[in-house]
């Protein structure tokens, strides 16, 4: 075998003979419209990772430059309304049109499916109307942007957005309505697929986490996202016609909107975050090479995340003059989310724990999944404490705290997952070597950037400014520096894995020597992903399964 | 596999023809029972999500009762019982061709289900008829929330010729909101009536067609679902808006 070389599971098959399958989803047919009206989940999910790919460089250009204001205490890059459009179109760009659909859409679309062992999602025409949505949402979005901004924040706080601003926040409210249908179509999708369309002897407790956290992560787009979508009908509305229903002045209450536009976007957090997490489990068992500690645990802990994510909203709103009674109820509450998460890294500590470790690319970015996610959700323990929120909330703590889940978290499961599965899509390797060195960057840069902000944020720097005391310079100019850096991180995974398209290594099937069905095809798939219906046998992460499979088994290509 | 054997098994000759024969059955779907499944779950999901939708109305309408609890009643007091009741008998009506319509489906009764969908139709417009001129009397009595809002019906309901306590100056601006409520929760339930007959206008012309008379019928039965929700929603409307503070045996 060519398996084993230094510390690596890497298994290509024989480079001078490889070559890409004759017959797969990429060739089967040609030309654009091939790809613009298809109904292949694998397809979309490649539309989607170049439309995600597109947003998130733009709302990352945004970061820029809201790092670069804050470079220097005076305002002196742009003016203060200037700024406040910087951070209100990276916030609704990176949450709307990056973090929500980036795994699900992308890894999600691609996979599902085919660890179900289907030939497809349940309604592919709708995975498609999904993907168009999106790009009409991201149109807008980029719309509202041209035509000169938003100020409201992504939250789209009242009555800030209904009664003082003159920017075109109607326009950025029909774009977010319409990407949440796209982002409700793919959840239905994938829960009638996990039902409906498994493969005979794939039983609940036999699917791959990844396909339980996209479960968990479904019931939330479902059940969640159509509350946005009437809060943001009820903002236009009270916008265009002044109706009155956030409006104090005609008896309406401001409040109420918190609580609807809350009440989806905390679950939007976990939306955003679920997916990752699986990824996380996938990539911790497959470079352990065990079964992953105490399966059940890990999948009940992703409904249960679910399902605490939906009584916690009220958290955002410790200091906007809720009861006292609420706020400690919605406090514990929030609380018991740590609970499932903790769950999650100890069960993934437990998976490594005297398992066959192997640090690929995809292993060091979970790595730097599980400490950056644990810092983030720790942080997230004291912001949901009543005492220390009224210190803390408003200020760069929060900021810090939200990006090591979402970026620490979500980004790192996010490349984690692309560089995981990117032989499977492409049928060719990344630069093994390049990214590592990528991986290293992020980490290196995420903690440069945002390690400073809890500092900042503790000693009570407020967020959405585009000045500060001069005292804080030097932290600001460390946040700075690691942004430039986790930009660098970023662009490196894009530039090689274009590169890698043509010219990295023929993959094989199954380099990592990995347990899911996924791996049992060839790479890339055929366009119905298996010549028949597997019927499968054992349990996900059966790596004795494996090595009774591959004992005799030649890897061939081509 | 097995379960496709299991389905041949089970099914009467009928159901084994079709299987071979129906050009609706998608390549992705094992069995043609699995795509009925898969199409009629996914239906349930969508109006899971509708019930989202119009929670955060629900949820608006819950909160301004109970703080303008006087404000509610006199508004709820302005509108027409005789015509919400006759919209509601109406609707029932257009579910019931509905429910019927699905049965001639799939007892292949092509005219039959034609003749249903058009009376579903029918009462549809019907309701979107009586609804508009609800609508309109209300924008005649300056009733329409927004700059042209009048509360002097509230705050003066006998130079008006109705028998009701006048309301504080405050409390009756608070109407607003609920005329807001009103015009939000039955305009989306309206939007959601007219998606319904468009739609209607296609299955049915499908339906003429043919398309439903070979034992293929799950378009007519999801549109079903989604009728009979939309039917549902106004079951709730219409005590909620209308009936909130009727004595009639005073």
């Amino acid at each position: 075998m060519s398996a084993a070389i230094g510390n690596t599971i890497v298994s290509l098959p024989d480079q001078s003979t490889a070559q890409i399958p004759k017959r797969n989803y990429i060739n089967n047919e040609h030309g654009l419209l091939s790809w613009l009206l298809t109904g292949d989940h694998k397809r979309i999910a490649i539309l989607y990772l170049i439309s995600i790919t597109f947003f998130f460089f733009i709302g990352g250009a945004f970061a820029g430059l809201i790092r670069l204001e804050l470079l220097t205490p005076q305002p002196d890059l742009v003016a203060a309304d200037t700024y406040n459009k910087f951070f209100t179109m990276h916030g609704i760009i990176m949450v709307f049109l990056f973090l929500v659909p980036s795994v699900p859409a992308t890894l999600g679309n691609f996979l599902i499916p085919i660890m179900l062992g289907a030939k497809d999602l349940a309604f592919p025409k709708i995975n498609l109307l999904s993907w168009y949505l999106y790009l009409v949402g991201g149109g807008l979005t980029l719309g509202a942007l041209v035509l000169g901004g938003v100020d409201t924040g992504w939250t789209f706080t009242t009555p800030l957005s209904t009664h003082y601003l003159n920017t075109h926040v109607i326009t950025a409210a029909t774009a977010i309505f319409i990407a949440g249908f796209s982002s409700i179509f793919t959840g239905l999708n994938f829960i009638v697929t996990i039902h409906r369309m498994r493969c005979p002897g794939m039983t609940w407790f036999r699917m791959p986490l990844f396909v339980w956290s996209h479960y968990a992560a479904s019931l939330l787009m479902v059940l969640g996202t159509p509350v946005l979508a009437i809060t943001l009908v009820l903002v236009a509305l009270e916008r265009l016609f002044g109706i009155g229903v956030f409006d104090p002045a005609k008896g309406g209450d401001p409040l109420l909107f918190q609580h609807l536009f809350w009440f989806y976007s905390h679950p939007a957090v976990y939306i955003m975050i679920l997916p990752g997490m699986g990824v996380i489990s996938e990539v911790i068992s497959t470079f352990s090479r065990k079964r992953v500690f105490g399966y059940t645990a890990v999948a009940f802990s992703s409904v249960a995340i679910a399902l605490f994510g939906f009584f916690v909203w009220e958290h955002h709103m410790f200091i906007m003059g809720v009861s006292n009674y609420s706020a400690l109820v919605f406090s514990l509450l929030t609380m018991l989310v740590a609970v499932p998460s903790a769950i999650k890294i100890f069960n993934w500590a437990f998976t490594l724990q005297k398992g066959s470790i192997t640090f690929e690319t995809p292993m060091l970015y979970a790595f730097g999944f599980m400490g950056l996610f644990t810092i983030g959700g720790l942080t997230g323990v004291f912001l949901g404490s009543l005492g220390m929120d009224i210190h803390l909330t408003e200020t760069y703590f929060i900021v810090a705290h939200f990006h090591f889940v979402m970026v620490g978290g979500m980004l790192m499961a996010f490349l984690a997952g692309v560089h995981f599965w990117w032989p499977k899509m492409t049928g060719r390797m990344y630069p093994e070597s390049l990214s590592k060195l990528a991986a290293v960057t992020t980490f290196i840069g995420f903690n440069l950037t945002f390690l400073p902000q809890f500092i900042l944020g503790y000693l009570g720097m407020p967020r959405r400014y585009h000045a500060y005391p001069p005292e804080f310079q030097v932290l600001n100019v460390l946040s700075t520096a690691g942004a430039t850096v986790l930009g660098v991180g970023y662009m490196l995974p894009m530039l090689y894995l274009a590169w890698s398209l043509k010219y990295g290594a023929i993959a094989g099937s199954n380099p990592w020597q990995a347990t899911g069905l996924e791996w049992q095809i060839q790479s890339p798939p055929l366009t119905e992903n298996f010549i028949e219906i597997p019927i499968m046998d054992h349990e996900a992460y059966d790596y004795e399964w494996l090595e009774n499979k591959t004992k005799n088994e030649v890897t061939t290509v081509g | 596999m097995d379960s496709a054997l299991a389905t041949t098994d089970h099914a009467d000759v009928h159901a084994e023809h079709d299987h071979v024969a129906l050009p609706q059955h998608r390549h992705h779907f094992e069995t043609e029972e699995q795509q009925r499944e898969a199409g009629s779950f996914g239906m349930w999901l969508f109006l899971l999500t509708e019930i989202m939708f119009f929670g955060g109305l629900f949820f608006a309408y819950l909160l301004y009762r109970n703080w303008y609890y006087p404000a509610f009643a006199a508004a709820s007091n302005q509108l027409s019982v005789p015509l919400g009741a006759f919209n509601t008998v109406v609707l029932i009506s257009s579910g019931f061709c509905m429910a019927v319509g699905v049965w001639a489906a799939e007892m292949r009764r092509k005219s039959l289900l034609v003749l249903m969908l058009v009376l579903t139709t029918f009462f549809g417009l019907i309701f979107l008829g009586v609804k508009y001129d609800e609508y309109h009397e209300k924008y005649e009595l300056h009733h329409i929330p927004g700059d042209s809002f009048n509360i002097s019906m509230f705050t003066n309901p006998a130079g008006y010729g109705i028998k009701e306590e006048p309301l504080a100056p405050d409390m009756a601006q608070k109407t607003q909101i609920f005329f807001f409520l009103y015009f939000a929760m039955t305009g989306m339930h309206a939007v959601h009536m007219i998606i319904g007959i468009v739609l209607l206008f296609w299955l049915t012309w499908r339906a003429h067609r043919g398309d439903f008379s070979s034992g293929y019928v799950a378009p007519i039965e999801n549109f079903g679902l989604y009728w009979h929700f939309v039917d549902i929603v106004w079951l709730f409307l219409f005590p909620l808006l209308y009936l909130i503070n009727r004595h009639p045996l005073h």
